[in-house]
């Protein structure tokens, strides 16, 4: 049994803030949780934010890597936020790339990224 | 490399049977890092690896036990852990250390990520299982 993390919704972007330290079924079933919230919310936007992960491995890194690709079929971009300079080094040196994931160095940067990355109304893309 | 026991602190020793026993030993890495002095940085990749050769070790192996300690030498202190699985051993070693190459539904970083991590890497295999002992100094 393990807690699932709580996925926010503010207008039409989903906020994940992971304050654990993540167990493998946490980020499987987080996957699946938003999965479903973006249909069901319509969502246009992920943000993750990791400010409190004090490490991603490469499950972890995949997961991230997956759940961009997934929201990106349903419609909607991710950003990952607040990684630590740490992890980002430590992510670098592991060799893993987060090939697809936009990154921000906070949540603001974050929403900022997000709404600039979006069509104005009316305008075709 | 491997035995450093004699004139080491004591060893705390878990059990991985389950994905939260890796956790558990992430966080007992990390504390022993800390106790060692190991900088921010350095404690960040000794725990990410130790979560890679944790998740390897339940994967392949069935799980097995972690043990770790503070260990010294000359003048320096750092971080030992082994991670001993009785699984059936990996068949290509050379095969299995490459980037990218997985057995499983991996990224294939795991062995190869863990052992750039680190600053000594040792592993042993055969059929009657897997011992990978790291070392991270403090400096």
């Amino acid at each position: 049994m393990s807690d699932r993390v709580p996925v926010m919704k503010i207008g039409d972007v989903l906020l994940v803030s992971i304050q654990t330290d993540l167990e493998d079924q946490t980020v499987l079933d987080l996957q699946e949780d938003l999965s479903e919230r973006i249909v069901a919310a319509g969502a246009r936007g992920v943000i993750i934010d990791i400010s409190a992960v004090e490490i991603v491995d490469s499950f972890v890194g995949r997961m991230l890597a997956t759940i961009a690709s997934i929201s990106r079929i349903l419609g909607a971009t991710t950003i990952v936020c607040g990684m630590r300079p740490a992890v980002a080094i430590t992510l670098v040196e592991l060799g893993l790339s987060l090939n697809g994931v936009r990154t921000a160095l906070n949540l603001e940067q974050g929403l900022a990224l997000l709404r600039a990355s979006r069509p104005e109304p009316g305008v075709r893309p | 490399m491997n035995d450093h026991g004699a004139d080491s602190a004591p060893t705390e020793t878990v059990t991985v049977v389950r994905n939260a026993d890796v956790v558990a030993a992430r966080q007992l890495v990390r504390t022993l890092a800390q106790q060692a002095g190991l900088s921010l940085v350095h404690q960040t990749k000794l725990v990410t690896a130790a979560s890679e050769l944790g998740r390897n070790m339940l994967l392949y192996g069935h799980g097995g036990v972690i043990r770790v300690r503070v260990t010294a030498k000359d003048s320096r202190t750092g971080v030992w852990v082994e991670f001993r699985d009785e699984g059936p051993g990996i068949e290509n070693v050379e095969l299995a250390l490459t980037d990218g190459w997985t057995s499983g539904g991996g990224m294939g970083l795991g062995l190869s990520g863990a052992r750039r991590l680190v600053d000594e890497f040792d592993l042993q295999t055969g059929p009657q299982g897997t011992t990978v002992s790291v070392i991270k100094w403090n400096r």
